[in-house]
């Protein structure tokens, strides 16, 4: 029996009643839906083009809904815009770190012993140090820009993936079915797409939900710092550096951006949360 | 305990010279090279060669390897790349208090406060303090400290920003944590004028660790209220005050210490951010700008810096572990 229908007979039907008991699932949902759309369909729903110019830091009007910078364009425009640079840089680092994370973690916890230790001791090593430093690191030898921003990102969330993994690992190795595949004379290749991965997707799920909204934070934090390569990008981070200087003007051009990172970081915290209560066994209180 | 302590120490110094070594590739080894990028990408082949054997870059990549953990070692952090002359010592000698006394500040708003939240929230379970402090607390960790740092200058627009005291003022301390020496040294009024400095940076910082702290302290307090020898305790008479100062609090506090380990990496991230918004002249700033400015050699100092802040405090909170944790104390006394 494979491991799929093995998850389907056991978990599917309570799934599907819980559903509705997590709120949190629909609202963190509907935030990224609207934040998805908005980046596929800039150029259909956005009123303005993302560089056209009309008047300098002008208030919210009915022309331009939230007004327009220091650079004489449309906020509201460029808000639209920038989730697509943050959702394309964010799902980018994001799988990188997935496919690195997820084969570092099934290697350390199917293999065991001194593979482990190895895998375990370079994460170790790896998490004791603050995220942006290596994000720092990574910029300084590669120049600044959004390749060197992108692996930055996957490089700070490759351990979380690795992790948890190994630990899951370590349980479902000594599982009945999973033995069973392996005495049956399952080779690596077909336990880790068969046997393994649908065994370990509910984890991954949750886990790249949470790192989506961490890589984005870390994006916009990158770029707001200016070392994320061209400033004039329509980037939520750009955006408030910009806006920055022109608090005493406008404040506009700084609070959209702003609430737009924290609405969809938002929705990916609540989405995530939601998953993993959904797939964990018992409820959990928060 | 002592054994403890010495593997710890250990693996800390294990930590710092991987760090090196990790800087050293980062920044003499991978593609940038800070030579080639002063000179531009068409300098003249013989000057760059000049340059690369001024510094001894053109010698075995071992050789400089050892040379350069040799260096710092020494404490050597050699001269801006950037602006030749300016030790980059002298600037760190400012920015390094600078980072800390502002990590410190937001730590002493986030740690007190956050335990109180989670009491609370703990307490009225599942009713409306509960709801609204937890709800504060995803936003806490949803909304970016760069943008909450924004907000508070827009929200407060007569709180000073920019320095670290008002213009004109000399400080006249020993060392450069203004608020907490001048506090310490009874100077009051210094104190006062460095805390209006220093208050909104400190709140800005403290939001994700005020949000974190409040969540860990109310799921562990909930976890001790459905203990069994917790009933017992109340059933014998004992206050619910003194249920939670003696049996809920000491084993809510390990979870806090853990998690504030857990979270320092994010709090000096933090604080990088904030000090951008705020110019304090802090760790962040000139890292920041160094990058910007291919400055590579106050690049590899901060990096080496922040490296050993985050060891030692991290050494430091591994150690009030062994004497706090009974399990630990336990286990290292057999």
């Amino acid at each position: 029996m494979s491991a799929a229908t093995y998850q389907l007979t056991t978990t599917a039907p309570s799934i599907r009643k819980r559903l509705f008991q997590v709120p949190g699932l629909w609202i963190g949902g509907g935030l990224i839906f609207t934040f998805v759309f908005c980046a596929i369909f800039a150029g259909v729903i956005a009123p303005y083009g993302p560089d056209e110019r009309d008047g300098k830091n002008l208030p919210p009007s009915a022309a331009h809904w939230l007004g327009t910078d220091t650079n004489e364009k449309d906020v509201l425009t460029r808000v639209i815009y920038g989730s697509r640079l943050s959702l394309i840089a964010s799902i980018t680092s994001i799988s990188c770190a997935v496919v690195v994370g997820v084969g570092l973690g099934m290697l350390a916890g199917y293999r065991g012993g001194r593979t482990d230790m190895l895998v375990m001791r370079l994460i170790d090593i790896w998490l004791s140090f603050p995220s942006l430093l290596i994000a720092f690191l990574v910029i300084a030898a590669m120049r600044p820009g959004w390749t060197a921003v992108i692996l930055a990102v996957a490089l700070i969330n490759v351990p979380v993936f690795a992790r948890q993994i190994r630990a899951e690992m370590l349980s479902l190795k000594h599982a009945a079915y999973v033995e069973a595949a392996i005495a049956a004379g399952a080779s690596p290749l077909y336990l880790v797409i068969f046997v393994f991965l649908p065994a370990v997707s509910g984890t991954i799920w949750v886990l790249a939900t949470l790192g989506l909204g961490h890589a984005i934070l870390e994006v916009a934090g990158l770029s707001f710092l200016g070392i994320a390569g061209d400033p004039s990008n329509a980037e939520w981070g750009s955006m408030l550096v910009e806006a920055k200087g022109e608090l005493h003007v406008t404040i506009w051009p700084a609070i959209a951006p702003g609430i737009a990172i924290s609405l969809t970081i938002l929705g990916f915290n609540l989405f995530g949360d939601g998953l993993r209560e959904l797939f964990s066994h018992r409820s959990r209180s928060f | 305990m002592f054994a403890m302590l010495v593997q710890r120490l250990a693996q800390a110094v294990v930590t710092m010279l991987i760090a090196v070594l990790a800087i050293f590739v980062a920044v003499r080894v991978l593609p940038a090279n800070p030579v080639i990028a002063q000179f531009g990408q068409h300098a003249v082949p013989e000057k760059i060669e000049k340059e690369m054997e001024e510094r001894g870059w053109n010698k075995p990549l071992w050789q400089q390897a050892i040379a350069f953990v040799g260096q710092m070692m020494q404490g050597n952090l050699g001269e801006s790349f950037a602006r030749p002359g300016e030790r980059i010592s002298t600037r760190l000698s400012q920015a390094v208090p600078a980072t800390l006394e502002l990590t410190f500040a937001a730590m002493l708003i986030a740690i007190p406060l956050g335990v109180v939240v989670g009491t609370v929230a703990a307490l009225w379970r599942n009713t409306w303090p509960d709801w609204i402090s937890m709800a504060f607390a995803l936003l806490g960790v949803s909304i970016p400290v760069f943008f909450l740092a924004i907000c508070l200058i827009v929200a407060f627009p007569a709180m000073p920003t920019g320095k670290r005291l008002p213009p004109g003022t000399l400080p006249d301390l020993y060392t450069e944590f203004y608020f907490f020496e001048s506090l310490l040294r009874g100077k009051f009024q210094l104190a006062a004028a460095s805390a209006r400095h220093l208050v909104l940076p400190a709140i800005a910082l403290s939001t994700i660790p005020l949000a974190v702290v409040s969540r860990v302290t109310r799921n562990s307090m909930l976890e001790v209220f459905d203990a069994d020898y917790l009933r017992t305790a109340r059933a014998k008479g004992a206050s619910l005050m003194r249920v939670i100062a003696r049996h809920a609090f000491p084993n809510a506090s390990l979870s806090v210490l853990n998690i504030v380990g857990f979270q320092l990496g994010m709090l000096l991230s933090g604080a990088i951010l904030t000090e951008t918004v705020f110019n304090w002249p802090g760790l962040g700033r000139y890292v920041v700008d160094a990058i910007r400015d291919y400055d590579y050699s106050v690049v590899q100092a901060c990096a080496l810096v922040l490296a050993a802040i985050f060891v030692t405090l991290n050494l430091t909170l591994d150690v009030l572990f062994l004497i706090f944790d009974p399990r630990l104390r336990e286990a290292s006394r057999s």
